[in-house]
């Protein structure tokens, strides 16, 4: 076992956490954040996508260990109470989901693309930066519709 | 996962001295492939050791006329180093192009030529550039580190610190990948340098990562593409598996090689 501490959306946590422990378990089993999903055993869904100290990562291939002293954002750190993040408001206006399993790992992955490469995203560099990311429901239509005026929108 | 003792080192000499007094203990740097092997039980050491919160072994140091890259800079940094894609732009476009967005985030150079899977990218740019290996140890050329599948120059409890590059303007990385997993079926690195052509393939050989010799030798005579038109590899030379037999892999070799050839070129 080893104490770990972390930041996870704004709020500071000290668990003692078996040191096998990756961190999607740690913060579904432990933290009760299930909004971030694992549909795969490896490392390909991206359903698992969450920020560390600000930069996208697959949770399932990270130790909670490797997270002492850093600062981790999930889906449920990014509306503001009630108010949804222009990206979700995004997803929900284009209907970009069907199921629903991968959105929160889309939403996580297409704010780094923002961080990356602007508000000001083409269909193309979409497409090629979600390659990470499967979505078994939409064929992904709405996906990219959804992250392109989300980063529009993310501009104003 | 099969449970372990995970174990932070503050420095370089920390990480080699837990090493050298646990038999069964493992680096972990940006841990890509070994936390997803370690899931699916491939391996199970007793302890990891933990690179990420060494400082000496971050951040790119770009000298007169190459470049040293510390062995826990992400394929992420390397994609977007400013010097990198001046000077070595080959180097910049492979990083750019391993695994996907979030894995370039972490996956190191360090780790990934430590493990020298036979279809990693880093293996050809190392050997291509003709780079060296920079550990706790000594400094071993690429020709010297890549020994064959997952195999390298690495001693026992022995360290990569860095690989330095030197400058190559007219480089060219170009790959073939496979759609599920984004590693290489085939890919191509592509060096012109004054002393000669340099041409490093991964994802194709037998025995990893491989220098073709004859394509070297045909541009070092006359430097275009085309004189590469009349060359073949051998098939049992090459990889044969379900994502690609070995004669399509022999032919993807020279098709990549024109383009990475033209690539460096046109740099």
């Amino acid at each position: 076992m080893t104490r770990v501490t972390m930041r996870i959306n704004g709020e500071t946590v000290t668990e003692d956490v078996e040191d096998r422990t990756l961190l999607v378990e740690f913060l579904r089993v432990r933290r009760r954040l299930t909004g971030t999903h694992v549909g795969c055993d490896t490392s390909q869904c991206g359903a698992c996508v969450v920020h560390l100290d600000g930069v996208a990562v697959k949770s399932c291939a990270l130790l909670a260990v490797q997270c002492e002293g850093r600062d981790v954002k999930t889906i449920e750190g990014l509306a503001d109470g009630e108010d949804l993040h222009a990206m979700q408001k995004a997803f929900h206006e284009s209907h970009a989901l069907q199921c629903g399993f991968c959105t929160p790992g889309m939403i996580m992955s297409a704010l780094d693309m923002v961080r990356r490469k602007g508000g000001d995203l083409d269909e193309t560099t979409i497409r090629h930066e979600l390659e990470g990311n499967i979505c078994r429901c939409t064929g992904y239509e709405n996906i990219v519709k959804a992250i392109r005026s989300g980063a529009q929108e993310m501009q104003r | 996962m099969n449970p372990f003792e995970y174990r932070r080192a503050e420095s370089v000499q920390a990480a080699a001295s837990l090493l050298s007094e646990v038999d069964d203990a493992s680096l972990l740097a940006g841990g890509q492939t070994l936390v997803p092997t370690m899931k699916q039980g491939l391996f199970a050491p007793e302890m990891l050791i933990d690179l990420g919160g060494i400082a000496e072994l971050r951040g790119i140091r770009a000298a007169d006329d190459a470049i040293l890259v510390g062995a826990t800079c992400t394929h992420a940094q390397v994609a977007t180093c400013e010097a990198i894609g001046e000077r070595i732009p080959g180097l910049a476009q492979l990083a750019g192009q391993i695994g996907d967005a979030q894995v370039r985030n972490r996956g190191t150079i360090g780790g990934s030529i430590a493990n020298n899977d036979p279809a990693a990218d880093y293996p050809a740019a190392c050997l291509g550039l003709g780079a060296t290996i920079v550990t706790d140890r000594r400094e071993i050329g690429a020709d010297d580190y890549f020994r064959g599948l997952f195999e390298t120059a690495l001693e026992d409890g022995e360290i990569i610190t860095g690989v330095r590059f030197m400058d190559c303007p007219q480089s060219s990385y170009m790959k073939f990948r496979n759609p599920a997993s984004r590693f290489a079926i085939v890919g191509v690195f592509a060096a012109v340098k004054q002393g000669g052509v340099r041409i490093a393939v991964t994802g194709a050989g037998r025995d990893g990562v491989f220098r073709w010799r004859a394509a070297e030798e045909a541009l070092d005579e006359d430097p275009r593409a085309d004189a590469l038109q009349g060359l073949s590899l051998p098939d049992e030379d090459m990889l044969d598996d379900m994502h690609a037999k070995s004669d399509y892999r022999a032919h993807l070799v020279k098709v990549m090689t024109i383009q990475a050839v033209k690539g460096a070129l046109s740099a």
